[in-house]
């Protein structure tokens, strides 16, 4: 049979791998950064730029890291990888330019505007609407060109890698899709369309599985192929990749609901959460053995070879990370570690290890093939390596070790029966680890300064390969399978079925969790004294969004003893009915703010937002000068009750255009009773509508028990 | 986001963590005899295909 002469394309995996490299190194420093402010409260700036404040640079940090380095990553992966397994170059070079043109733009367009304050209030997903739907796009177009490529191949068989990109792709859509249905208010603000409960629930479905599909099986795809190459053996058991990928995709979308634990998620969703993330451990550690196995007899190499060195410390930390995983779904140990430190080392033990490690790995691989020559210094590559390692180890033991400290302290009791600490104690005890875990940031992030020197090199001593020749036979029209073919074999042959039984498996747990959350009346019991928020209180809900402030603070009380008498009442599903979208958070660097409502005075929140630390001496919350000099954007009020209603919450017809009369009213009451205080305000200026809605928070119980 | 028909509990809750475990061993056996029956030649063969991308 005569051979077919064709090239693989290499503009766009060097593209993709330079954009991953120069948004690791911004996402990273942005992370250094934001470390550093946690620690150093005064580098927040706030007096001259309120965008670089914590709650807005972290969304930044976390979605650059994972988007941008780690989305380029997967796609270096992927515009190499497939050409090469499928025998034919990439479907189309335009598609291909458009999807690197196209993320890049939304990189971009993300970090501009979450800078400036636009966000939806959900983790990882805080993009506002228009540029949710140029992601799907751009998913799409990517979508298309590796369907394309997988279409025309000239080899049969996909290799098990490319299974892992299928499923990603195609969960990372449904996911996508799923956790940002939301109601557009203007331009640039929207409201989910999910609320409280309900919402929380569909965010940590999303969010797990972010980690999932977006940090995990793409970085599989990646492993199964690139170590392979850089071992220069296959892996150690094809039978058990094929395992370890069907009942990871299977199981992975179900335990979600471990972010819930202890939260007013109902009880059956939460112990299927946990179920699923323990029975995770199986296949996590089939993939680590997999992968650490295919270096069975070749470990002398990995003495030698940087890349080596930086996949097995990935692979090993992927075991560490998913062993832990599990055991944080526990609801005894995740009682510990919510809202704790713990889950902050948790997945930097992942991005740090796993993605940062394989894709250093990749890279040093990469380049040199790239560039036709050998790595600059296998010298300096080792050294980053353990400078790496190092990091690591710098930024996740301080981390472990001010969890523990501050769970102990949170549920210290004297005694008499009182709590032993204050918030503010914990807080100052736990400064100097945040200290150190900023250093270990710094150190990881000079490695990889030093790793962007070495490929530059690396890339100068060499020329750049625009393509490369290869041949081979076409596909065989009407092929018939031998005779002592498997039925299995039908599924690895067409990628069109694999793409539907993969969504078939994924879709599987979220119908089992998410339908019944939405349906049963039971999941989310009314409460009748719980009442939609004024207008005021939802333009302050929407500056608490808009500074992120849900990075540092909780809105979820959970059944302790130690949480009911520190911050009250724990919180029941039925209070958060209107909470277009939750603010459960995730993380208590700061108390929990779900029954802060009267708790204080006005005079204090007004205080304490110009300055914390007049108020609380210790704190390290960044100070908010530009609220008391911005003006509530009362012009908005209309589109967000209007908005508001259409998601059902029951604001009366024709309330929009009085809502502003109704906000004036309550603004010009908190100004009069600062006044009583001798503090003189604007009633039209932000702080108010933010001291409206902090002290509404968790009220509507407090009236019911009366 | 509003839902006209409510089920108003959902009965016998228990069984659900059950009936999925039971779903994904099912799924799992099945995987795992499909993986076992496939032959070594033909696995051999797959698990080599990124290192002969030269061809």
């Amino acid at each position: 049979m005569s051979l077919d002469k064709f090239y693989y394309e290499n503009k766009l995996p060097k593209l993709f791998a330079i954009a991953s490299i120069f948004w690791g190194l911004v996402g990273m420093l942005l992370g250094v950064i934001a470390a550093f402010q946690l620690a150093y409260p005064i580098l927040n700036f706030s007096d001259f730029f309120p965008h670089l404040a914590f709650g807005r640079l972290r969304p930044v940090h976390t979605n650059a890291v994972i988007f941008a380095f780690v989305g380029n990553g997967i796609f270096t992966a992927v515009y190499y990888s497939i050409p090469r397994l499928l025998k034919t170059p990439m479907w189309s070079e335009k598609l291909g330019k458009i999807h690197f043109w196209g993320w890049q733009l939304i990189i971009v367009l993300a970090a501009v505007t979450l800078l400036f304050g636009f966000t939806t209030g959900k983790e990882y997903a805080e993009l506002e609407w228009p540029i949710d739907i140029l992601i799907t796009l751009i998913w799409v177009v990517f979508g298309i060109n590796m369907f394309g490529t997988i279409l025309t191949r000239r080899e049969r068989h996909l290799y098990v890698a490319i299974w892992f990109f299928i499923a990603s792709w195609v969960t990372v859509a449904m996911l996508h899709i799923v956790n940002s249905m939301e109601m557009p208010a203007s331009f640039l603000k929207s409201y989910s369309m999910y609320a409280g409960v309900q919402d929380a629930l569909v965010q940590w479905w999303y969010g797990h599985n972010a980690v999932a599909f977006f940090l995990t099986t793409p970085y599989l795809g990646l492993m199964y192929y690139f170590l392979p190459k850089a071992a220069n053996r296959p892996v150690y058991s094809y039978r058990l990749s094929i395992v370890h990928f069907w009942s990871l995709i299977f199981l992975y979308i179900w335990a979600g609901p471990h972010h819930l634990l202890y939260t007013a998620l109902p009880d059956w969703a939460q112990s299927l959460g946990t179920v699923f993330s323990i029975m995770l451990i199986l296949p996590s550690w089939g993939g680590m053995l997999n992968g650490l196995f295919t270096l069975r007899g070749a470990w002398d190499k990995v003495r030698e070879d940087p890349v080596l060195k930086f996949f097995v410390v990935a692979v090993t930390c992927y075991g560490m990370s998913t062993f832990e995983g599990p055991m944080l779904s526990l609801k005894n140990v995740n009682a510990i570690s919510h809202y704790s430190d713990w889950t902050v080392a948790h997945v930097h033990i992942g991005a740090l290890g796993w993605n940062g490690f394989m894709t250093f790995g990749m890279m040093y691989w990469l380049i040199p093939k790239l560039w036709n020559t050998q790595l600059y210094s296998k010298k300096l590559a080792s050294q980053h390596f353990w400078i790496g390692t190092l990091g690591i180890l710098l930024y996740a033991i301080p981390m472990y070790w001010s969890s523990f400290r501050s769970y102990f302290m949170m549920k210290a009791f004297t005694p008499e029966g009182q709590l032993q600490y204050q918030f503010i104690d914990i807080v100052q005890t736990v400064v100097p680890f945040y200290a150190i875990r900023a250093l270990g940031g710094t150190v990881f992030l000079i490695g990889v300064v030093m790793m962007i020197y070495n490929l530059m090199k690396t890339a100068k001593q060499g020329t750049f390969v625009e393509r490369e020749e290869a041949e081979a036979a076409p596909l065989v029209k009407n092929y018939v399978a031998p005779a002592n073919s498997f039925w299995h074999s039908v599924i690895e042959r067409k990628p069109l079925l694999l793409l539907v039984l993969s969504l078939v498996v994924v879709a599987l747990g979220g119908l089992f969790e998410l339908i019944p959350t939405f349906l049963v009346k039971e999941n989310v019991p009314t409460i009748a004294s719980v009442k939609p928020y004024t207008p005021l209180e939802l333009q302050g809900r929407d500056i608490y969004i808009r500074e992120g402030c849900y990075n540092c603070h909780s809105q979820m009380i959970r059944p302790f003893r130690y949480e009911v008498a520190r911050y009250g009442e724990y919180s029941k599903a039925g209070e958060f009915v209107y909470d277009h979208p939750f603010q459960w958070g995730s993380k208590r660097t700061g108390p929990d703010l779900a029954r802060i409502g009267g708790k204080y005075g006005d005079s204090w929140h007004f205080n304490h937002m110009l300055e914390p630390t007049s108020m609380a001496p210790g704190s390290i919350m960044p100070t908010y000068p530009s609220l008391f000099k911005n003006t509530i954007d009362k012009a908005s009020t209309n589109s967000k009750i209007h908005a508001m209603r259409n998601l059902g919450v029951p604001y009366p017809k024709g309330y929009e255009s009085i809502a502003n009369d109704d906000l004036e009213k309550q603004a010009k009451k908190i100004a009069d009773g600062l006044k009583e205080n001798k503090i003189e305000v604007m009633s039209d200026k932000e702080i108010i509508a933010l001291i409206a809605y902090l002290q509404r928070l968790g009220k509507d119980i407090k009236l019911e028990n009366k | 986001m509003k839902f006209s028909t409510y089920l108003v509990k959902i009965t016998g809750v228990s069984i659900y963590p059950i009936l999925s475990l039971l779903l994904f061993v099912a799924f799992f056996l099945i995987v795992t005899y499909w993986v076992y029956s496939i032959d070594k030649n033909e696995i051999q063969r797959l698990e080599n295909l990124p290192l002969d991308d030269k061809k």
